[in-house]
């Protein structure tokens, strides 16, 4: 018997608000990077589940989530050299110091 | 005739090079260069009047020429701007005249300006002024000429300037490039007019047929004129102002702040016949309105009177000189007036002011060189420092003479024979303004020989200290050159090149007013000479009994306090106070409210601003669940 599709969504939402609240808690950078990974797997997830379920003949969510995962690695090298160069200048990744620019 | 546009080009060249060079020129060359340039123009444009002058008459009219022609900008079917040459047998005795006078100051500046700081600058500024000089009198259309019209105006002005050190010399050349760009503007209000009625720029067209704007412009008048006089009165506004027509002459002569050569060349012989030029162009469009020409009569012979006495009491020998090219200006445009296009008789005073333009722009610039040699060989410009010069300067002494005695109307020096043929002209068209002008002449031979005598006899002067020397061959060689000219021109046959229709015309004096003039000419001489021969209190005497009169001529009849009052008390306190209080009170105020407005807001919410990138997670999420809220709530 084939597993329900709520489960699937279930599962993407806890994981969705997991990213959600880990970005808002986590003062390390690293980790709120690792909470928006979270949070973009979330998405993917369900755009591979709602192809699978309501458009079983067709493909497009399959390819969406294959995109928004290759998006999500060039975003990441770009949020690492981000977060690097941002520890060249104040040696920490404390986001809560990251207010140098405000207004 | 391809290669006149090298008339042109040649000195353009000689400015860039010169100009753009500038001190990396030894001066010398840069002189040298700048004469040379000159030299071939000057050759090129007499081979141009030799081949005009020899060619076949057609119906007894030398034919003219545009050998270049571009048409630069074309606004409508009818109506573009050309830039081209027209030759024709007023523009090429124009030719003539500029670059003889320009190649003389040319030469002569050599000596007169040798050691001056911007040497180069100055070769390139004379070089500017000839192509534009030049470029204004083969115009093949109105608004090129205009364009070259501004060109002038600016050469003038940046070689009244040219020792920008001295404050005098700064304000008058301010001064002439905004009195004459207030007549530019009449200038160009009246070209517009012309050409929005005729529907061309084109001088050949506009004046083949000469009666157009009035047919186009047909019943339409403003304030009781009509549309032709208006344009054609702006346009001699635009001349007037260029030609120091009073009320708008302020500027010349304090344009006398400028180096000698350049007062010869730019503000006695080329660039203030300018106006008379533009009339002589437009003359058959002028004949249209007569009401203009009875305009220019009078403003030109209010001009002439009003130089002439002015001149009587002025004491800097520069500022006599241009009083005096005020006043004989204001004979050609009064011959221009009183001229009319209906036969050759008629049309005398046309080929008399041309004449007029010829001898005046040798006699005059050959006046202008001899006083910058007296002024480098006394180092001053006023008549108190000079006096029995002649022993020491016998070249610059000769030569004056010559020029006096043509001025005054002597025969036979050039400037009797194109004063007489003004002064028959006048005669024949009003006795009035014929015996006025024979006054003026008389003047004329009065001030001119007030100024020879207290510049070459007077008394004699201490030379224990300084003795004046005779200016050196660069300087010489010129002022001999126009003297010789000044002697001969007389004899050309004038009237056989230039008339008002191009028929051949025959000169021939009336004697009634040759001899009248010789003999008002001939007392004026004696009385100068009376009163000036020898250092006496006569001058003095008669200065004390009309003190009145001679402090308000020695002012100028104060129109330059008018004017400064006018400007000053009137228009800047106004018209300009208000409107500079409604500027800064009102549209500046408008947008000081706008910026204030901003920041004030601004500053009130740039705390939302905090940096805080959790912060701002948080704001966003509440954002979209409020978005989502709203949307589910309205699709229940």
């Amino acid at each position: 018997m084939e597993t329900p599709m709520m489960y699937y969504i279930v599962i993407s939402l806890v994981m969705f608000f997991a990213g959600v609240y880990g970005f808002m808690t986590r003062k390390n950078m690293l980790m709120m990077l690792i909470s928006i990974e979270l949070m973009l797997n979330a998405v993917d997830i369900n755009f591979a589940v709602f192809n699978r379920f309501l458009f079983p003949g067709q493909m497009e969510g399959m390819i969406f989530s294959i995109f928004a995962i290759a998006i999500a690695a060039a975003e990441t090298a770009i949020a690492i050299a981000i977060i690097i160069n941002i520890y060249r200048h104040i040696r920490n990744i404390d986001a809560d110091n990251l207010d140098d620019m405000k207004y | 005739m391809e290669y006149t546009i090298f008339i042109l080009l040649l000195p353009l060249a000689m400015f860039l090079l010169l100009g753009l060079l500038d001190t990396k020129l030894k001066p010398r060359v840069a002189g040298i260069l700048g004469t040379l340039g000159m030299t071939v123009c000057t050759a090129l444009a007499y081979y141009t009047a030799y081949l005009f002058f020899t060619q076949s008459r057609v119906d007894g009219v030398y034919p003219s020429h545009t050998p270049v022609n571009y048409e630069w900008l074309r606004f409508t079917e009818h109506l573009h701007i050309d830039l081209g040459i027209y030759l024709d047998p007023i523009s090429v005795m124009m030719l003539v005249v500029i670059t003889t006078v320009s190649l003389m100051v040319h030469i002569y500046s050599l000596g007169y300006m040798h050691g001056e700081k911007g040497f180069q600058r100055y070769y390139a500024f004379l070089s500017l002024f000839s192509m534009s000089m030049l470029g204004l009198v083969v115009a093949t259309n109105i608004f090129q000429m205009y364009i070259f019209w501004e060109l002038v105006g600016v050469s003038s002005y940046l070689l009244i300037g040219f020792y920008y050190t001295k404050p005098a010399a700064i304000a008058a050349s301010k001064k002439a490039f905004i009195v004459t760009r207030f007549a530019d503007l009449g200038f160009l209000i009246g070209i517009l007019i012309l050409s929005f009625f005729t529907k061309t720029f084109d001088f050949a067209t506009l004046t083949a047929n000469p009666s157009a704007i009035i047919t186009e412009s047909a019943g339409m008048t403003f304030m009781g004129c009509s549309v032709a006089s208006w344009a054609l009165a702006l346009i001699f506004m635009g001349g007037a102002g260029k030609s120091a027509m009073f009320p708008l002459h302020i500027w010349l002569p304090d344009a006398m702040e400028g180096p000698t050569p350049v007062s010869a060349l730019i503000h006695a012989a080329t660039m203030v016949v300018a106006g008379v030029y533009l009339v002589a162009r437009l003359f058959p469009v002028y004949c249209v309105t007569p009401e203009v020409l009875d305009l220019i009569t009078t403003v030109g012979a209010i001009t002439a009177l009003y130089a002439a006495i002015v001149a009587c009491v002025q004491t800097d020998i520069k500022r006599v000189l241009a009083f005096s090219t005020i006043s004989q200006i204001a004979f050609m445009i009064v011959a221009l007036g009183v001229a009319s296009d209906t036969d050759l008789h008629a049309g005398l005073g046309y080929m008399a002011s041309m004449f007029h333009l010829f001898t005046h722009a040798m006699f005059k610039a050959l006046l202008f060189l001899g006083a910058g040699a007296i002024i480098h060989a006394v180092h001053s410009n006023e008549m108190s420092e000079m006096g029995g010069l002649r022993k020491y300067m016998p070249i610059t002494h000769i030569t004056f003479l010559i020029a006096c005695l043509a001025i005054a109307g002597i025969p036979p020096f050039s400037g009797f024979f194109s004063k007489d043929e003004i002064l028959t002209a006048v005669m024949h068209k009003s006795t009035f303004w014929g015996i006025w002008m024979t006054i003026v002449a008389g003047l004329t031979a009065f001030y001119m020989f007030r100024l020879y005598f207290r510049i070459f006899w007077w008394k004699e002067t201490d030379c224990s200290h300084h003795t004046p020397h005779e200016a050196p061959l660069t300087m010489t060689l010129p002022l001999i050159f126009l003297a010789v000219v000044t002697c001969v021109a007389g004899f050309i046959p004038f009237g056989e090149l230039v008339s008002v229709n191009g028929q051949p015309y025959h000169i021939h004096l009336d004697m009634s007013v040759a001899t009248t003039s010789i003999i008002v000419a001939v007392c004026a001489i004696l009385l100068a000479t009376w009163m000036y021969l020898k250092e006496n209190n006569k001058p003095g005497n008669i200065e004390k009994a009309t003190s009145v009169l001679h402090r308000a001529a020695y002012r100028r009849f104060y129109i330059d306090e008018i004017y400064l009052f006018i400007t000053h008390k009137i228009i800047f306190n106004l018209i300009c106070r208000p409107i500079a209080w409604f500027d800064r009170h009102i549209i500046d105020g408008t947008m000081d409210m706008f910026a204030n407005v901003t920041q004030c807001v601004s500053a009130r919410i740039k705390g939302l601003q905090s940096g805080s990138v959790q912060g701002y997670v948080w704001l966003i999420l509440i954002g979209s669940l409020l978005v989502a809220t709203i949307t589910i709530c309205c699709c229940l």
